[in-house]
């Protein structure tokens, strides 16, 4: 370990891992990381659509099969077909994610690819299977027995579940690291499996599949929802809209409680980090949580304090002590003003989620109805976007909240960057080429979209 | 055998795979492009469509298979054939964007301006992708990979004639693969006119990479000495031959219009290449630099990674045997359209109305 902190006094020691590669220049680190953070910005909206959106559909087709009502038959239809086009955008930011990481972080790899590559190994497999399934799924509508083709759809569902949880394995790890031993700067003696579920996965996991639900959920509920306002009230709509809007409704409420049970690992396992959440300079008992305001020379200015709430989310005590930020030097510190918004973001936006989740679902529970208020449409457009946004700042948190390590403690990022030339072009480069790649799936959604599959039904029956 | 060889043989396999499968992608992607003009390319470019839409998301998985064994596996060797290769391998994940990209956009296009748009753009870097996977495995094969963050030349790593010879082996075998496998879906999906522009492809293309892989060899033996002093004898010397008895056995089954065939025995040359690959530069895995045994992860690791790829296996095989069976059965067969045809307005055909 680097930094042995005693209280707020400092032992800092020198860097402990010698990268496989030697060591690295670092005049690259900035624009490694820029691009980095913009590839899973691209990456990780998309693939939330791999983790939800195939429930989603097999939910409606289910009813179909109940039913027989083609309504169904044809939303689950469309849908499928949504899911492999951006199942498509998926594999391609995907694989551009695992080429980065020997393009911009060969030292990294090179020094601890034994340790947490099982798990990448695994998620192609679970890729495999879900590319496999979700191609027979959507190519045999109407080709394979009904049956047949619903139980094709499930292992599309397990795939994004386990696909997600070998890729949390891995940032898990990076955030919690064990599993190996270090000997005068060698990383030896690799051990896979604890190292990679014995790290922080597990409430990423959760909180991660919840939050692909609230996001594909609330974007479809909203994206229906404003059909709905304008007067589209037909069962399809109205069917689309329940559908998504209860998967999101029920995952925000359970979203609050995992980020409860996120924030005490953090707590626990990276004090520094749960510090920067709040701005909290020096350790503290009874830490007060600061709302808005920003954060400078080690404490809160112009926010509003309210007592003993930080020691309380972070350990369920109003008196517990919390370790600052200046338990740590200047050099081991995260932009904290970075990390803190991002988190005030995220628990803004998952609150107010919640609290239009419960309007739906207290409604529907007791009354057996739909809002009628166009406030909660217009807020149910909103939701979609805000549900993305959090997504994003959640992760923002947790990775920038890790810097300046990317093996938490073990190696900084500045060590695991490469040393070849030209990233700023292809930083430049990429920023082109994701805009194309965005336009191009917007593109492709509207025209989907343009062929409605809703005026065909009453027609045929 | 010790941990690290099976490692390379699964690693190998994988590649292997790729290149046949996902190469026949990239081939397709060439017969795209050369298809002509709107009308009569129009046929072409429709059986390209259909018969790549179920199968290629799949196939591209491979490359990430052999991607992240190769960084589990051999971490060093990974790091510093990213870091040295960057070129390439940046250039050809920018092509795979804009390739898969365009190929599933391409199946939504409603005027023909935007289906060439799209055409144009997943036909072309369908080429490119080949050839500069194909330059970083020529940079490597012919030594130009040092140990270290980004310590080979940059250019000169895959500029080179080893290089470039590879990278356009790549793109012609997937050529010719391409049109063996879309002629026998042709016959399959009783297209005459299109089996026949398919064997006439596959025939040339499979003359070209058949001459060009063997002036691929004073190239090597001039550019890459060590690796071909592997090649003139034992496995090395085996493989080329088998090699080359496949690749003529295919031209005549092809002939023959013997299609199911000549996809096993155009498959089988591409196997025998990267088998004289491995021998010719064994036991190195970065040649001059590192050997495998160096470069392998510890025993445990090892170990466990073979053991989640069998585990992975029992899923994936059956997967896999499944989903091809379907496509080579024509259960998931879509209706086939021409690409230009689909823009003359034609009565729907919504026999149920579902179809959005
Ligand atoms: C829809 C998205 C969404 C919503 C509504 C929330 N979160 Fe979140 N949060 C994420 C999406 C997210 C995420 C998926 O982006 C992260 C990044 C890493 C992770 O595991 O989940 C995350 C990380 C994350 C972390 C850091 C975990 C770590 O570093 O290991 C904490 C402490 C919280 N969240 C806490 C909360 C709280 C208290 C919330 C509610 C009030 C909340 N989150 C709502
Ligand atoms: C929050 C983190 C991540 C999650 C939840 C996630 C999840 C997924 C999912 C569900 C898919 C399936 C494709 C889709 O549904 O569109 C996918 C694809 C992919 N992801 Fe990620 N991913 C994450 C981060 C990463 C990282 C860090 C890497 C790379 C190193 C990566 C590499 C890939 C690759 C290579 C594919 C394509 C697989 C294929 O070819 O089918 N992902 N990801
Ligand atoms: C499974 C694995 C991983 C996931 C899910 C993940 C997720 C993310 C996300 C969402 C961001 C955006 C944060 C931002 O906007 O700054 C990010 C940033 C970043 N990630 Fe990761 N990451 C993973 C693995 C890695 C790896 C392997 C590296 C490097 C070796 C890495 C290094 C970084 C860096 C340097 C940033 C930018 C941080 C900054 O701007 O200060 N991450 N990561």
């Amino acid at each position: 370990m680097a930094i042995v902190p005693i209280g707020d006094v400092v032992l800092a020691a020198v860097d402990p891992v010698r990268g496989a590669l030697g060591q690295t220049d670092q005049e690259h680190l900035l624009p490694a990381r820029e691009l980095q953070a913009l590839s899973f910005i691209v990456h990780i909206p998309i693939v939330c659509f791999g983790i939800a959106f195939p429930a989603m559909f097999l939910f409606v087709e289910g009813l179909w099969l109940r039913t027989g009502n083609p309504v169904y038959k044809a939303l689950a239809k469309r849908w499928s077909k949504i899911a492999l086009v951006l199942f498509a955008v998926g594999v391609v930011t995907g694989t551009i994610l695992s080429f980065e990481f020997g393009l911009l972080w060969p030292n990294f790899t090179a020094t601890f690819g034994d340790v947490f590559g099982l798990a990448f190994a695994l998620e192609g497999i679970s890729f495999f299977v879900e590319a496999i399934f979700i191609a027979i799924y959507v190519y045999g509508w109407d080709r394979l027995p009904r049956r047949t083709h619903f139980l094709v759809g499930i292992p599309v569902v397990i795939a994004g579940l386990t696909g997600s949880l070998t890729v949390l394995t891995v940032n898990g790890w990076m955030n919690n690291p064990r599993g190996f031993d270090l000997v005068n700067g060698k990383v030896v003696n690799p051990q896979p499996f604890t190292a990679l579920f014995g790290g922080n996965v597990w409430h990423e996991l959760v909180h991660m599949y919840l939050a692909g639900y609230m996001v594909v959920g609330f974007l479809v509920a909203g994206y229906y929802g404003r059909r709905w306002l304008k007067g589209r009230r037909d069962h399809y709509t109205r069917t689309a809209m329940i559908v998504g809007l209860t998967f999101a409704a029920l995952a925000a409420p359970v979203q609050v409680v995992v980020g409860d049970w996120a924030a005490r690992t953090v707590a626990e396992k990276q004090p520094v980090k749960l510090a920067s959440f709040e701005g909290l300079g020096k350790t503290t008992k009874g830490a007060p949580f600061h709302i808005g305001g920003y954060y400078s020379d080690g404490e809160i200015r112009a926010g509003i304090a309210v007592p003993k709430l930080l020691s309380l989310l972070a350990f369920h005590d109003p008196n517990a002590t919390v370790k600052g930020v200046e338990t740590v030097p200047e050099a081991d510190r995260p932009p904290v003003n970075v990390v803190r918004t991002s988190f005030m973001v995220m628990v803004s936006v998952g609150s107010a989620l919640m609290a239009l989740g419960l309007w739906f679902l207290v409604l529907w529970w007791r009354r057996g109805r739909l809002p009628r208020s166009p406030w909660f449409y217009r807020a149910l457009m909103a939701a979609g976007p805000l549900a993305l946004l959090a997504l994003i700042s959640g992760w923002v948190t947790t990775e920038v909240g890790r810097q300046p390590w990317v093996v938490y403690k073990y190696m900084r990022t500045e060590q695991a960057v490469t040393d070849a030339d030209g990233l700023w072009l292809a930083f430049g480069v990429m920023v082109v080429v994701y805009a194309a790649l965005i336009a191009a799936t917007g593109w492709l959604l509207r025209r989907l979209a343009s062929t409605s599959a809703a005026d065909e039904i009453p027609e045929h029956g | 055998m010790t941990l690290a060889l099976i490692c390379l043989v699964l690693m190998m396999a994988g590649l292997t795979a790729y290149a046949v499968l996902g190469g026949a992608d990239f081939g397709a992607g060439l017969w795209d492009l050369t298809a002509g003009g709107d009308e009569g390319g129009g046929r072409l470019r429709g059986m390209v469509q259909r018969s790549m839409s179920p199968v290629w998301e799949a196939n591209h998985v491979w490359l990430i298979f052999v991607i992240v064994v190769l960084w589990t596996a051999f971490p060093v060797a990974f790091g510093s054939v990213f870091s040295t290769l960057y070129v390439p391998l940046f250039l050809a994940v920018g092509g795979i964007i804009f390739r898969g990209t365009a190929f599933a956009l391409r199946g939504q296009a409603a005027t023909i301006n935007e289906a060439r748009a799209l055409g144009a753009t997943f036909a072309s870097t369908s080429l490119l992708v080949p050839f500069f996977l194909g330059a970083a495995l020529g940079g490597i094969a012919s030594g130009r990979v040092p140990v270290g963050n980004a310590t080979g030349d940059p250019w000169s790593s895959w500029l080179n004639p080893t290089s470039l010879t590879v990278g356009f082996l790549a793109v012609v075998t997937g050529a010719h693969l391409a049109a063996v496998y879309l002629a026998g879906d042709s016959v399959r999906a009783e297209l005459p006119d299109m089996e026949r522009a398919f064997r006439a492809r596959a025939l040339t293309s499979g003359v070209v990479a058949g001459v060009a892989a063997i002036g691929a060899l004073p190239i090597l033996a001039s550019d890459a000495p060590d690796l071909f002093s592997g090649l003139d004898h034992g496995l090395g010397l085996a493989s080329v031959v088998a090699s080359g008895l496949c690749g003529a056995a295919t031209l005549a089954l092809v002939v023959a219009s013997r299609f199911a065939l000549a996809r096993a025995t155009s498959a089988a040359a591409v196997v025998a290449v990267v088998i004289g690959w491995a021998a010719a530069q064994k036991p190195d895995l970065l040649p001059g630099a590192l050997t495998l045994e160096q470069a392998a992860a510890g025993d445990t690791v090892l170990a466990g990674l073979l053991g989640g790829l069998t585990v992975g296996a029992l899923i994936l095989i059956p997967s896999l045997v499944y989903l091809y069976r379907l496509v080579l059965r024509g259960t998931l067969d879509q209706a086939y359209e021409p690409m230009d045809q689909r823009f003359v307005p034609t009565p729907r055909d919504d026999s149920d109305g579902e179809d959005a």
